[in-house]
């Protein structure tokens, strides 16, 4: 088993915090984890991604290959588009249909959106407003990682267990909404189909 | 003791607190911090050893210099170019020797994600004569780091840890091992380390002489490996650091793979490489960095009657940093099958100035007060401002290395420049801006310092800054700027006008002129909202 995922976003969106929860989750389970990710000027408003991998296997690189990943996970829609060439072309993309407009040639956001219904398996998610539903603005991230759960090989209860730990310091409220937005994220997948790949069953979902 | 998850900054910070450590300095620099900052915070709850952020990272470097004449074990990191400003102590440690264990660790940026060059630090480990360690994982990192400290008291000398960004900055397991205690007190041998001709001259000869020790140490090292494959005797491979995981990540399928020798140590195991050379009739050097190893394999002439491909021969880039695809490409493996882009390209997001930054607001005066002046420049200086030169800003014209804004103003201004202005954060002046404005100061140059004050170094996450605040006000009165001249600016949208009109003030000032642009970066006052 093995599961190499690229989550993309833009700094300040909360990437490295999707990528500690599934990390976690993965480390209990008794899998193998690399994850690298991005610190520094390149995090200043800039395209960020992580790479996430999980095995039952020793993991050589770092870095996914591109035409490797099975999955990309943006809180972002541009940013999905980003790492398209890491897809493996039976992977499944999964992102949110808010904009995060901070440069002055940001394309139409239908043609944006059009270029993600392009990918066969995909899946959208209007994080915005299911955040904004669980209470704070700030969990999209955590609505996307909710989107995301039933297609990780990592059980939904070491995820939101993780969610837990992750905002324990920044007091209750916070971490339930967090865990609502998880929750709203997973339903609004839940109501939609996405094709299923010709071969093995790769997600849970 | 229990497995941790941890960034390959963690796991060497963890393996230099578990050998034993007593103090540790730093400078902030991507992608070196997050060593720091986990010392700092192990320290705090443990209140067993030192770790500090410096001013710069000459004086980190000789901090951990002091502590290893005392005996005890020192850790000092910083990223590459800071080993630039450190080279003066690093290269003379190498003759003084060290006495307490003495590892420096120095994180190289391939592709540039933070910084402005991308030297190979291996260069200056072969130049001050010293082991370097390079982890592929982090594991090693955190092993190679224990070892060190063994390493640099068996052998009297410094060692190098050398990392690069995407070890740095990945996150896996580490299962550590028992900690041991620190170092008694021990003063090192005057004769040693007073480095007079009468005893450098002898002191060189002794690292001269530890050179072949360190080579036997290189090749017996447990992190360099030959795995010779008996079945192939055409292809074989040579891969450093984080570089041997690209190429297992693509030979590992492979029916009949390469031989392969994972170098982790320096100086070059020669022997090893020998063996390789002999059983096999090409060799590629995967390494990250610079052609280190392939250039001194391959010499002037080559190796006789055999292929060497690399960085040099053109199978590997000479820029930017590897990746799983350019070593796939380079083994001669068929690229992955991937999803087909037709051609789509999305528009680029490049780091900016966060919203509401007072840096906005002091490139926003500045360029009110200079629209009259075509000829002026603006030399910047390494931090968020120098996202200035981005656009809608497009206010600065330079940036090259740590404090060059003000030295270069200066030069600029002497060379008939005018306006002359240099763009220095808080941070960065009291790292390398003293100096070169004490000499503009005695020389009352006709130029215009920019000190933006945001009471921090946020560029790499909010630490803290030594010329911040009062603090700062009194340095500049001190190395002698007259008074009258030292303004005081509040960067913020309401002011422009009036900023705009003090700097222009200055300009006009034929002398020097010292503008303070004070306000908290934002990130920072958040996150202090956020503690309460």
């Amino acid at each position: 088993m093995k599961q190499d995922i690229i989550l993309a976003g833009v700094g300040g969106q909360g990437i490295i915090s999707i990528a500690f929860v599934i990390a976690s989750a993965a480390l209990e389970e008794g899998l193998e984890v690399k994850q690298a990710e991005v610190h520094g000027m390149s995090q200043r408003g800039g395209a960020v991604q992580s790479h996430l991998r999980l095995s039952r296997e020793r993991i050589w690189s770092d870095l996914i290959p591109r035409g490797e990943a099975d999955l990309v996970l943006s809180v972002e829609p541009l940013e999905a588009l980003r790492y398209l060439d890491f897809l493996r072309s039976d992977g499944i993309i999964i992102a949110s249909r808010t904009p995060f407009v901070n440069i002055p040639d940001y394309p139409e956001t239908e043609s944006v959106l059009a270029g993600i219904e392009a990918i066969p398996r995909h899946l959208v998610i209007d994080s915005e407003k299911l955040a904004k539903e669980a209470g704070f603005s700030r969990t999209q991230n955590m609505v996307m990682l909710g989107a995301a759960s039933g297609y990780l090989q990592v059980s939904e209860e070491n995820l939101t267990k993780f969610v837990q730990v992750l905002f324990a310091r920044h007091g209750e409220n916070v971490v339930t909404s967090n865990l609502k937005a998880f929750a709203l994220g997973k339903a609004a997948a839940a109501a939609r189909s996405v094709p299923a790949t010709g071969g093995e069953n790769r997600g849970g979902g | 003791m229990k497995t941790e998850i941890l960034l390959g900054d963690e796991a060497v910070a963890l393996g230099a607190i578990h050998a034993g450590l007593t103090a540790a300095y730093s400078y902030p620099g991507t992608p070196a911090s997050e060593i720091m900052e986990y010392l700092i915070k192990a320290a705090a709850r443990t209140k067993s050893f030192v770790a500090s952020w410096s001013v710069n990272e000459k004086v980190a470097y000789e901090e951990a210099l002091g502590v290893s004449f005392a005996g005890k074990r020192a850790l000092v990191s910083m990223k590459h170019v800071g080993l630039n400003v450190a080279a003066d102590p690093f290269m003379n440690s190498a003759l003084t020797g060290a006495n307490g264990g003495l590892v420096v660790v120095v994180a190289d940026d391939p592709s540039m994600h933070s910084s402005q060059n991308e030297q190979d630090s291996r260069y200056y480990a072969q130049f001050a004569q010293v082991i370097c360690f390079e982890p592929s994982n982090h594991q090693e990192a955190y092993n190679m780091t224990r070892l060190a400290f063994d390493l640099s008291e068996a052998l009297g000398l410094p060692v190098m840890i050398r990392l690069v960004t995407r070890l740095s900055h990945s996150r896996s397991s580490v299962q550590p091992s028992e900690p041991r205690g620190q170092n008694e007190l021990r003063h090192g041998l005057s004769r040693d380390w007073t480095l007079l001709p009468v005893n450098a001259r002898r002191r060189f000869r002794v690292l001269l002489d530890k050179q072949a020790q360190m080579a036997e140490l290189s090749e017996g090292s447990v992190f360099n490996a030959l795995e010779l494959n008996l079945k192939n005797r055409a292809f074989g491979v040579i891969a450093s650091g984080i570089a041997y995981n690209y190429v297992k990540e693509n030979t590992r399928e492979m029916k009949n793979p390469p031989s392969t020798l994972k170098i982790s140590t320096y100086p070059i195991p020669e022997k090893m490489v020998g063996r390789l050379f002999d059983h096999v009739k090409t060799v590629l050097v995967a390494e990250e960095g610079y052609p280190f190893i392939e250039r001194t394999v391959r010499g002037l002439f080559g190796v006789s009657g055999k292929t060497l491909s690399g960085k040099l021969s053109g199978h590997l880039p000479l820029s930017g940093e590897l990746s799983p695809d350019i070593v796939r490409s380079a083994l001669g493996l068929k690229p992955l099958e991937k999803f087909d882009l037709g051609g789509f390209k999305p528009a680029a997001r490049p780091p900016q100035l966060c919203a509401g930054c007072p840096h906005a607001d002091t490139f926003n005066a500045l360029n009110k007060a200079l629209k009259d002046f075509p000829e002026r420049n603006v030399f910047s200086d390494i931090g968020c401002y120098t996202l200035g030169a981005y656009p809608p800003y497009n206010a600065v014209q330079t940036c090259v290395c740590m404090g060059a804004s003000v030295s270069m103003a200066k030069g600029g201004a002497e060379a008939g420049i005018h306006p002359s202005i240099a763009v220095i954060g808080d941070s960065t002046f009291g790292h390398s801006g003293l100096t070169p404005l004490l000499e503009a100061a005695a020389a009352d140059t006709a130029m215009t310092v920019f000190i933006l004050d945001n009471s921090t170094v946020a560029m790499t996450g909010g630490q803290p800054s030594y010329a911040s605040g009062e603090r700062l006000l009194r340095m500049i009165e001190g190395l002698g700027v007259a008074k009258e001249h030292i303004r005081v600016i509040g960067p913020l949208p309401k002011n422009l006008e009036k900023n705009a009109r003090i700097i222009k003030e200055e300009i006009e000032h034929r002398g020097l002129s010292v503008i303070v642009a004070a306000r908290e970066c934002l990130e920072e006052a958040k996150k202090k909202r956020r503690r309460g």
